[in-house]
């Protein structure tokens, strides 16, 4: 079943095409990753689907329904998520409250300021499950400001998860973390999404990580789709040979 | 829901709510062990520290400094004058049950013009509105006072039980306002305890620290951002209106901007960072400002100035500066 | 007809002044990004030193003429004030957050505004015989001090001379280089501290210009720096904040308007203004020509 759909998506910076008439369409349930050169227009693409920037022109279609001119928090309510690929978070909560916070806004709680936070059990036993999922419950009591890099992907993705989205965007979820890092990163971001059968569309640069992860690689380029497939087909397309070669194999 | 994972280990309120109560009651028996003039000084501090407090919800947890907070000290105060001298009220009640709302709609007000901008529009914007109103209590001489200001005598508390008059009546009177006040002080602390570690208190500390991720968390930022300076500025009109039957006098001066400039002194004094800070602050600061006025008449030259060496200094204020001598006498390292 | 020249007149000669302090606040925003809320009292500093030294000369004998002098004299010294406090009291909070930078200019505020109460005392301070020493031109049926006429020159002179210096100059490169990317322009070999302490004694220069050419018309009274600083905040927020031209433009508005309103509804003049500023801030945040 189609989740999302873009129609002719276009967005232009001054002389740059960020986006030139883009087609994206994601199935539920799929894990794909959307891979391209510096600039290639990925994170624009993002930004437009989630409601960071306006588009020039072009419709954005979620479960049949046009979103186009909606607004961020209307698409959160819809089912759309996103993490950011500079790491994003709340440094002067604790890790539980960043986690707890992503559910108390899903739960319309955050108008609530005659009781304890942390006096709704409810809440509490969902962040804590979502911080085991993600290897940081030892961490709870601890402030996000202070965790190491790659505890800090894991919780800007963990605070997107725990909106429990239909359509989760990851922006670069292993950049600037060692490759030994990279692999538990995807390791459980993986897994916990695949598990909660949330579909992800990941937004990286290292190759390895993308053949070795995803069900469906596309890869953009200058503003535009340049190959779609499963790693497989990606692999054989001589296009994206060329585009790769030209880049360096491991960012 | 059970949690599957270590159970968060819900951290115990029984040491907190134990050192609440031992301060409560510190604060109920001090009267016995100091003199008369202590008491009402230490009225005013408590008092300070209710419009340091209720200042702190929008810098320390939502991370908006406002300059114009003498404005809603100010709608308070005028508030209980305006109902003695045109309704002829002097229950003390009356005026809180009054001056509340009035603080509150004003604060809503000034609110929504306000959060619209951050940082220095929102710090200006505010003080140009609390010049706005000062400028208004001058201009307006007639209705209230002008300079000369307005005399508040002592309003009768609990509905009328207890009034004022006679031989001894100051003694009384002080006694009994201080207890009035602790009392409100006391219900204002646990108020804003409440509220800044309730889901609505972590939304603001979320859009403090990061908007960006605030707003893709579906939080309506704006919205968020008014509802803490319609909170912040009723707590600070309360305390204007517990001000004004104690000094026995309003004027405009505390109207004018560097009446606001003190509120923000004392959250910056005891800490902005940390809940009890603006309490302390306020409560010390009252202290500095009395004594340094009997000292010098160039008090805002000397307020500017230690402003400046704390900022310079000791930027996590009192509270923050012994809770990091704590944690080094520990050994632990604090973030 | 005869007031309607008066209002533009004043309005030019408000105007003039409002720009000078305007402008140097959207200068120093635009090249260090700093918003000083001690900036009003500077002007009010250039206006008590000028009236001061004014009231000296007089004292010593000097001829009207020489009285001139006295002004650039008064604005050079507000100059040097804050050639002197940049580098102590603003230099610290660059690389902190920003709550810090405000509370430091605020506690700045509070201290200057008592320095002045301290060197002059609570009474006024004019300068009139550096205005009366112009004499009263006839336009017409009406009768307008000369000096004004000379204030509004002034004033047009400023504007010329400022855009020339940011626009025309290699200073002026340096100052837009250093705004627009502070890293970048010191990568280059920017001398960035000396250009932000050159900015910033720039912009004290023309608040206390403005002071100083608006006290032998309007005497020097306490609490004049905070009424400049709003007036100007207003000015800033109709035209655009770091924009020479929005205080332009924001000036001549905001002067109509308070000139206007001074003569047709003195009692709720300001209002007026604040209402003009808030309609500007919900419908161009960034006002008519703002960039930040």
């Amino acid at each position: 079943m189609t989740l999302l759909k873009t129609v002719d998506l276009r967005k232009q910076f001054g002389e740059t095409r960020a986006c030139d008439g883009v087609n994206f369409i994601v199935k539920e349930g799929e894990f794909l990753s959307l891979v391209g050169s510096n600039g290639a227009g990925k994170t624009s693409l993002v930004n437009l689907i989630s409601a960071h920037l306006q588009p020039d022109s072009g419709q954005i279609l979620f479960q049949d329904k046009d979103i186009t001119f909606t607004t961020v928090t209307d698409r959160i309510r819809a089912g759309i998520a996103r993490s950011f690929q500079i790491v994003n978070l709340f440094d002067g909560l604790s890790v539980f409250d960043n986690v707890a916070l992503s559910i108390f806004s899903r739960e319309g709680k955050t108008s609530k300021l005659a009781r304890l936070a942390e006096h709704d059990d409810e809440v509490a036993g969902e962040a804590l499950e979502v911080l085991s999922q993600f290897g940081l419950a030892s961490k709870s009591n601890a402030v996000a400001g202070g965790l190491a890099q790659g505890e800090r992907k894991l919780l800007d993705v963990a605070i997107a998860y725990a909106l429990r989205p239909k359509l989760l965007f990851l922006d670069e979820p292993t950049s600037g973390v060692s490759t030994h890092d990279k692999a538990q990163i995807m390791d459980t971001v993986s897994s916990v999404v695949r598990a909660g059968r949330v579909t992800a569309v990941v937004i990286e640069h290292d190759m390895d990580v993308v053949f070795r992860y995803s069900d469906r690689i596309v890869m953009m380029h200058e503003g535009r789709f340049l190959a779609d497939g499963t790693p497989d087909e990606i692999r054989a397309n001589k296009d994206v040979a060329s585009i790769l070669l030209g880049a360096p194999l491991a960012s | 829901m059970k949690p599957t994972a270590p159970a968060l280990t819900r951290r115990s309120h029984v040491p907190l709510l134990a050192a609440g109560a031992l301060a409560f009651i510190v604060l109920l028996l001090l009267p016995a062990l100091i003199d008369i003039y202590q008491v009402q000084l230490l009225t005013y501090g408590l008092i300070a520290a209710i419009a340091a407090l209720g200042f702190n919800l929008l810098l320390g947890y939502t991370g908006l400094l406002s300059f114009g907070h003498s404005a809603f000290f100010g709608i308070g105060a005028y508030t209980v004058a305006f109902l003695l001298r045109y309704l002829d009220l002097h229950s003390m009640e009356l005026y809180i049950l009054i001056g509340i709302p009035i603080a509150a709609l004003t604060s809503a007000l000034f609110g929504y013009i306000c959060v619209r901008h951050t940082r220095i529009f929102f710090g200006i914007l505010t003080l140009a509105l609390s010049q706005v109103l000062y400028s208004l209590a001058l201009k307006f001489f007639w209705v209230t006072g002008g300079t000369d200001g307005l005399r508040v005598p002592r309003p009768t508390l609990l509905a009328g039980l207890v009034n004022f008059q006679g031989a001894g009546s100051f003694q009384r009177f002080i006694n009994a306002y201080y207890y009035y006040v602790v009392v409100a002080f006391a219900i204002c602390v646990v108020l804003m305890w409440v509220i800044v570690h309730s889901p609505f208190g972590k939304a603001l500390q979320a859009i403090r620290d990061n908007e960006v991720r605030a707003r893709f968390l579906g939080l309506r930022i704006r919205h968020f951002r008014w509802a803490a300076f319609l909170i912040s500025g009723t707590f600070t009109g309360l305390a204007g209106i517990l001000w004004v039957p104690l000094n026995g006098l309003t004027t405009p001066e505390v109207l004018y901007w560097p009446f606001s400039g003190e509120i923000v002194f004392a959250a910056l004094l005891g800490g902005f960072r940390n809940f009890t800070g603006p309490i302390v602050g306020g409560i010390v600061f009252n202290y500095l400002k009395t004594y340094a006025i009997a000292t010098t008449e160039y008090w805002q030259l000397l307020l500017g100035a230690v402003l400046v060496a704390l900022v310079l200094v000791l930027p996590t204020g009192i509270v923050g500066g012994l809770s990091k001598l704590a944690a080094g006498l520990r050994g632990k390292e604090k973030p | 007809m005869a007031i309607l020249i008066l209002q533009i007149l004043n309005s030019l000669f408000y105007a003039s002044v409002l720009f000078l302090i305007a402008a140097g606040l959207s200068l120093i925003f635009g090249v260090m990004r700093i918003v000083n809320m001690a900036h009003g009292t500077l002007y009010a500093i250039g206006a008590y030193v000028t009236a001061w030294l004014v009231g000296r000369a007089i004292g010593l004998g000097l001829a009207p003429a020489w009285l001139f002098v006295l002004i650039p004299v008064g604005a050079i010294t507000v100059a040097l004030l804050g050639a002197a406090i940049e580098p102590v009291l603003l230099r610290p909070f660059y690389r902190r957050a920003e709550e810090y930078q405000l509370l430091v200019t605020f506690g700045l505020l509070l201290i200057l505004e008592d320095v002045v109460r301290l060197l002059w005392g609570g009474l006024p301070l004019s300068a009139d015989p550096l205005m009366d020493a112009l004499p009263i031109i006839r336009i017409g049926t009406l009768s307008y001090p000369g000096y004004n006429l000379v204030v509004i020159g002034i004033g047009a002179a400023a504007a010329v001379a400022l855009w020339l210096v940011v626009y025309r100059t290699k200073f002026g490169v340096m100052l837009r280089a250093t705004s627009q990317d502070r890293r970048m322009a010191s990568a280059l070999g920017l001398n960035v501290g000396l250009v932000y302490v050159s900015a910033f004694a720039i912009g004290c220069f023309m608040a206390g210009l403005g002071g100083a050419i608006i006290v032998p018309s309007q005497a020097a009274v306490l609490g004049m720096g905070i009424d400049a600083l709003i007036l100007a905040f207003v000015v800033v927020v109709i035209g655009g904040l770091g924009s020479l031209q929005g205080a332009l433009v924001g000036a001549l508005i905001v002067s109509f308007v308070r000139t206007a309103g001074i003569q047709f509804f003195p009692e709720i003049e300001l209002a007026v203004l604040y209402l003009i500023a808030a309609i500007v801030l919900i419908v161009k945040p960034t006002g008519l020509f703002g960039t930040a």
